[in-house]
């Protein structure tokens, strides 16, 4: 072994750190603004593709659900999950229905919904209307009874997007909160955050997925496939820039309210003829 | 095609693995909450950084705070934290849905996320440790670069960096290296657990985790964890070792476990209190979640610390050392925060948003969340661990046989 000064000695190996952290910071810059890896990383807040013949600065979109006309027919369950291709279980909803009923001298309502068990597969031949809700009181008087559905509210203030760490989930220009599943990488943290359990996890995919309003219709000028369903026009959609759209007819001729606005979430699905035990 | 085919064959073993693991529920839920998002792979991952961060805390007693009863266990407490640093990014890697795609939270950062402060902060810290733990054990990588032959010979000479200089000049140099990367590392580590205790209590989503003494009863519950880690393995590779393990620092080790303890169950306690005295809407619901679901769960998780705390006053009040009773009361605070952590991950999504139901979570056996999977990460940084002992012997009571001055190191 030479004899070194324990400076110089020092210095040689602060150099050779210093040298390979050099190396990998300029191999990571490479890979960052490189032109080979430019098609690969993209900027987390980038615009999605346009869509051709639509302009999302135009439109605001929003949607109305009035309880008072929904009878449970679940067809708007069946279209979502034909139209969006969501798992057929009953554990993966983009949208749902509850059923609130006030028994006979309860204060509380019991409440279900069409993903009880039993719910499922009870008319297995008839594919419009796969889903039903089991006759589950009998001959119990029921006080008062009535239909909530339930989807994303499409937040203005979105704790989903806040907390998605790859900007995966993002709201569009004309008010709709998507995912970008191809880059999506399925941590759950939106699914947490949603306090609709609006948001539900794909296994398959290994992504989240949620409703879009049917994002791939309304840009074609075509309502979402529930809303289109919808035989009693319990669900209401349209664009709030437009004064004579279904929604801007309705939000005007009903007094309205959202769900959880104590969440500060700003939701953009409006209801009528909820009930104060409505969540 | 292809993936229809493997799912029919998949299909007919005994080995198929459903895709998800839907719970059984009580009251309403809404129906995309019978699935919860976070299993058993979070549990661990907090408990696994708790460990991180309590076991640095002990090595900086000595490195920092300079109390030497803390030396026998100071380098054996750094080697611990960083076989358990490494394994930190395991269960979350098994937990995405597309783990290939996990270094875009770095690259293309979501700033208003918590989840980002994560990979920077983990990153930071693990080279905070890595460098510090390469200035504390310079001197014997060294010293067995002169000695070693072979691969393992090559191995040390490459991590000697080419610095072979053990003057005592060069050996004060890397005290004083990783006295001021111990120093750092104490607020990475505070902050690397607190930040986990922040990505539950800033979701306003969820009753049970919405909570402003989130982070400091995640940060102060592993604090206690890790120093229970370090009790139970001092004196387990005592007993390895033949040799009877050194008295003052048990009971230093004993004294921090007792104080620490003492403050995490105030802090709990008073959130609960907190929590049942307001009374605020859905407390009802969490009463339903404790005597529920959570029920055994908190049963060992406040019998365990009661029992411990129990234990280590008398060993503290009487001035023992029994080492058996230390060991026991350490066993149950490792067990204590495991179930806490259950307790506040689990229960969280255990108790509905609609606040009208409770969902009965029983990890399944198979399956990447699965019981067996979760015990392989739990020992996965053990075996780290071992490997990392065997490489960097961290015993004080060796390092003369390597030719070095003991109070040097």
């Amino acid at each position: 072994m030479t004899e070194k000064t324990p400076a110089v000695e020092r210095r040689k190996v602060l150099r050779v750190i210093a040298g390979a952290v050099a190396a990998a910071c300029g191999a990571t810059a490479l890979r960052l603004f490189g032109g080979s890896a430019k098609a690969a990383i993209r900027p987390a807040d980038a615009p999605p593709p346009a869509i051709p013949g639509y302009d999302w600065t135009k439109h605001r979109w929003a949607f109305g659900v009035d309880a008072t006309r929904c009878i449970g027919c679940l067809s708007c369950v069946a279209a979502c999950k034909n139209e969006n291709s969501v798992p057929r279980d009953t554990h993966h909803f983009r949208t749902w229905v509850e059923r609130y009923a006030y028994l006979n001298g309860s204060d509380e309502p019991v409440v279900d919904s069409q993903s009880e068990p039993d719910a499922l597969s009870t008319s297995p031949g008839n594919p419009t209307y796969p889903y039903r809700f089991p006759d589950r009181y009998g001959d119990q008087v029921v006080d008062k009874a009535f239909f909530v559905p339930k989807l994303c509210n499409h937040c203005s203030n979105p704790p989903c997007v806040q907390v998605c760490p790859v900007g995966a989930t993002f709201r569009t220009k004309d008010g709709v909160v998507l995912i970008d599943q191809d880059y999506c990488i399925g941590c759950r943290y939106c699914v947490q955050a949603c306090p609709y359990g609006a948001r539900t996890f794909n296994e398959a995919m290994g992504v989240t997925d949620k409703c879009t309003w049917c994002y791939h219709r309304i840009t074609k000028g075509l309502k979402p496939a529930c809303v289109e369903v919808c035989p009693a026009g319990a669900r209401v959609f349209g664009d709030l820039n437009d004064p004579q759209s279904d929604i801007s007819v309705f939000l005007r001729e009903n007094r309205v309210n959202v769900l959880k606005p104590e969440m500060g979430t700003h939701p953009n699905v409006y209801y009528v003829g909820i009930d104060r035990s409505v969540r | 095609m292809m993936s229809v085919a493997m799912t029919a064959v998949a299909r007919m073993g005994w080995w198929h693995v459903p895709l998800f693991h839907a719970s059984p529920f009580t009251g309403y839920v809404y129906p995309n909450e019978t699935i919860i998002p976070w299993s058993g792979l979070i549990v661990v991952y907090p408990y696994i950084t708790g460990l991180v961060a309590g076991a640095f805390i002990v090595s900086s007693f000595y490195h920092v705070f300079g109390m030497n009863q803390f030396k026998p266990v100071a380098r054996l407490a750094l080697l611990t934290a960083l076989a358990f640093v490494i394994c930190v990014p395991v269960p979350l890697l098994l937990h995405l849905g597309h783990p290939e795609r996990a270094l875009e939270a770095m690259i293309t950062p979501h700033w208003s996320s918590a989840f980002v402060a994560f990979s920077y902060v983990i990153s930071f810290y693990i080279c905070v440790l890595l460098l510090e733990t390469w200035f504390a054990f310079r001197a014997d990588i060294v010293a067995m670069a002169a000695r070693g032959r072979g691969l393992r010979g090559l191995f040390y000479r490459v991590l000697t960096l080419g610095s072979d200089d053990v003057s005592e000049h060069a050996l004060a140099y890397d005290h004083r290296w990783a006295y001021v990367l111990a120093v750092i590392g104490i607020p990475s580590a505070a902050l690397l657990h607190g930040y986990v205790g922040f990505v539950f209590g800033s979701l306003k989503s969820r009753q049970w985790w919405s909570s402003d003494l989130m982070p400091i009863i995640f940060l102060f519950s592993a604090v206690v964890s890790g120093v229970a880690l370090l009790i139970l393995l001092y004196i387990a590779v005592s007993r390895i070792r033949g040799l009877e393990p050194d008295k003052r620092c048990l009971r230093g080790l004993a004294a921090a476990l007792w104080s620490f303890l003492i403050f995490v169950l105030v802090i709990e306690a008073l959130e609960y209190v907190t929590m049942f005295y307001r009374a605020e809407e859905g407390v009802g619901m969490i009463k339903a979640l404790m005597r529920g679901p959570l029920e055994d769960w908190l049963l060992i998780q406040w019998g365990g610390s009661l029992v411990a705390l129990l234990l280590l006053t008398w060993l503290l009040a009487f001035r023992r050392t029994g080492v058996f009773a230390l060991a026991v009361a350490a066993a149950l605070v490792l067990i204590e925060v495991f179930c806490m952590r259950w307790n506040v991950v689990i229960g969280g999504q255990e108790l509905s948003k609609t606040m009208r139901g409770l969902i009965y979570y029983s990890p399944p056996i198979l399956g990447r969340d699965g019981v067996i999977a979760l015990v392989m990460i739990l020992i996965l940084p053990l075996l780290f661990l071992w490997l990392f002992v065997r490489l960097f012997p961290p015993w004080d009571d060796m390092a003369a046989e390597r030719g070095l001055d003991v109070n040097e190191i």
